[in-house]
């Protein structure tokens, strides 16, 4: 029908399935997000540590390139093992924290702040559908920036090594991609409560640093003070860390972890045990969740 | 007739308090009007319709599904345009009619072309690319008619559609929401606290008041039976065979003073008849008025009965 026309005409046409409704969100989302030069550049550049790591990789494999640079001797000093991939993987999740920081608090904030929440909610289309698809935004991209580059480096380094290679390091795929899955859940849920609750955008991403930052600041004086190790149960990166720890090198490690998420012994040479660090981190998903919950609501009801 | 909504006990309360009290109704209009002061319970009302709030007793049903076990497909047949500003300041309009459209499940392409079609039978097709946040007031209540409209529901729900309005653009939204209604493609749920718009939109009307139903009319059916209800002046000799004469047409009469009389006529006797009797009877006819019961009588009547029509039927 032309627009001139200027008539209402009821819908008879097809309607699309309920889970492709949930992928409206992140679309618009991203349409947004190409706008802002900012963003565009930061997120281009995450890609640059991942790309210099399968630099590395090839490099490594290829004695022809490291005698064009005489670096015959170069393979020597970096080894393709758990700790370049534990790095590789703390270095992309703490970008993904900074990405997460600057987009996380535009998602929810700006429908609060226009009461657009009770025309989404209107539709065929809940509560929780909503705060998904604000989350697969944030989950789409810090997936980019952190599992698929790292299980694509693992698959390039078991592609020049051969088969054996992959299923002797199987632990490593296993470690980047349930690694990544415990930090992405973790900053999403943050970034989403902080902006369902924190109407000023710069606000919410500060409060996203404060929350990671001054716990681990708090925890390490706990510690000092203390003498003890309990004080981690403050450090968001710790929990995380020790975590990482587990799914990369079982239950008898070797290394600290991971570049920013380290997870030393105390000051008094012990650690909390890792259900600690699970069960603070699903404690903390559920306040995220509670905080969502009481946000998210298509009316506001006035007591 | 199919009703439209079903109230069926519908409690509502928020902290203990109820805001809706047990309210029974089935409105089957066409276009049915909810009336009542602030704080009556309207919006409230409309908002559990629409799933945002729990009934802590009873039930309603839209178009005989269940409000609470069939939001979705409840959800599915609705457009709503709520009363305060909602929307996306920094959404061209047409962008964000479309990502409403596309929620409510149209595919990317006829949710586009039916954004356009919706900015334009709002007459805002020229602006239809402007960042929302610099519409004017009237601008942004026909975009959030806009994007009530833009799925095609089959009920529409309008929370007072022309709040803040300057007169011409009130005229311009009643005169869409008339249109809608005319048109007979959809059941539209005014809300208001202004008789003067429900009563040019509507034929039905459901008055809250504290929470209850305090009255609940077919306006049209009072506008028909009003008609039959006419207030006269006269000026001649023979008053009294003038009534006499209309008496024997079947007129109820009652004579007042100065020559004013009150008239209730028969069904199928037009008033060119009394003109006519008049002629006949040397009677001077000066005035000669409907006396209709105007929406605001019976508001004011269910405002003061204080009483509750716990059952609401039509």
């Amino acid at each position: 029908m032309a627009v001139y026309k200027k008539t209402y005409r009821p819908y008879e046409g097809v309607l699309t399935a309920s889970w492709r409704r949930l992928l409206v969100i992140p679309k618009y989302a991203f349409e947004d997000l190409r706008r802002s030069r900012f963003l565009t550049i930061f997120y281009i550049a995450s890609f640059i540590y991942p790309l210099i790591c399968a630099l590395i990789i090839y490099v490594q494999h290829n004695a022809s390139a490291l005698k064009l640079i005489n670096a015959e001797g170069a393979q020597r000093m970096i080894s393709i093992n758990v700790p370049f991939y534990m790095g590789f993987l703390g270095w992309q999740s703490m970008l993904a924290l900074f990405l997460a920081a600057f987009i996380g608090p535009g998602q929810i904030s700006p429908d609060l702040a226009n009461n657009a929440l009770s025309l989404y909610l209107a539709r065929p289309f809940s509560r929780a559908e909503y705060v998904i698809g604000k989350m697969l935004v944030l989950v789409i991209l810090l997936s980019l920036m952190t599992w698929i580059p790292g299980l694509l480096l693992f698959g390039l380094e078991g592609y020049l090594e051969g088969w054996d290679w992959m299923t002797t390091n199987s632990k490593i795929a296993a470690g980047l991609f349930f690694g990544s899955w415990v930090w992405i859940p973790v900053l999403c849920l943050l970034a989403l409560a902080l902006s369902a609750w924190v109407k000023w955008k710069p606000a919410a991403g500060g409060l996203i640093f404060g929350v990671i930052f001054v716990g681990q600041a708090f925890g390490a004086v706990v510690n000092h003070i203390q003498r003890t190790s309990w004080g981690y149960l403050f450090d968001i990166n710790y929990l995380v860390g020790s975590i990482w720890l587990r799914l990369f090198e079982g239950d008898n490690p070797t290394t600290t972890g991971a570049v920013f998420f380290r997870a030393s012994m105390g000051p008094d040479g012990t650690a909390p045990p890792i259900w600690c660090s699970w069960m603070l981190l699903g404690l903390g998903g559920l306040v995220c969740l509670y905080m969502l919950r009481k946000k998210i609501r298509g009316a506001e009801v006035v007591r | 007739m199919n009703p439209v909504i079903e109230l069926d006990g519908l409690e509502v309360r928020f902290g203990g308090r109820p805001i809706l009290n047990r309210l029974k109704a089935s409105l089957t209009g066409r276009s049915v009007g909810l009336l009542g002061p602030n704080g009556a319970g309207k919006s409230t009302l409309l908002n559990t319709l629409l799933g945002f709030h729990r009934p802590s007793a009873g039930t309603a049903r839209i178009f005989g599904r269940d409000v609470r076990t069939e939001a979705r497909a409840v959800r599915s047949l609705i457009g709503y345009m709520p009363e305060n500003d909602s929307f996306i300041a920094n959404m061209t309009g047409v962008r964000f009619v479309r990502l409403m459209a596309e929620l409510a499940g149209l595919p990317r392409e006829a949710a586009l072309e039916r954004a356009h079609e919706a900015f334009f039978y709002v007459g805002l097709g020229e602006v239809r690319y402007r960042a929302l946040g610099t519409y004017s007031l009237g601008m942004k209540q026909a975009a959030k008619l806009a994007q009530a409209i833009a799925h095609g529901p089959k009920l529409l729900f309008l929370d007072e559609p022309t709040n803040g309005l300057d007169p011409p653009a009130r005229l311009r939204m009643i005169n869409l929401i008339q249109e809608i209604r005319d048109r007979g493609d959809l059941h539209l749920i005014v809300s208001s606290h202004l008789l003067r718009d429900v009563e040019e939109c509507c034929d039905q009307v459901l008055i809250l008041k504290n929470g209850n139903i305090a009255a609940f009319c077919n306006l049209e059916e009072e506008r028909r039976a009003n008609k039959r209800f006419l207030e006269m002046e006269t000026r001649g000799e023979t008053n009294g065979t003038f009534l006499a004469a209309m008496e024997k047409m079947g007129c109820e009469t009652a004579p007042g003073a100065q020559g004013r009389l009150k008239v209730v006529l028969p069904d199928g006797l037009e008033v060119r008849r009394l003109y006519e009797l008049a002629v006949e009877q040397n009677v001077q006819i000066r005035r000669l008025n409907h006396r209709r019961d105007s929406l605001e009588d019976i508001f004011l009547k269910a405002m003061e009965s204080g009483g509750e029509v716990r059952n609401g039927s039509l």
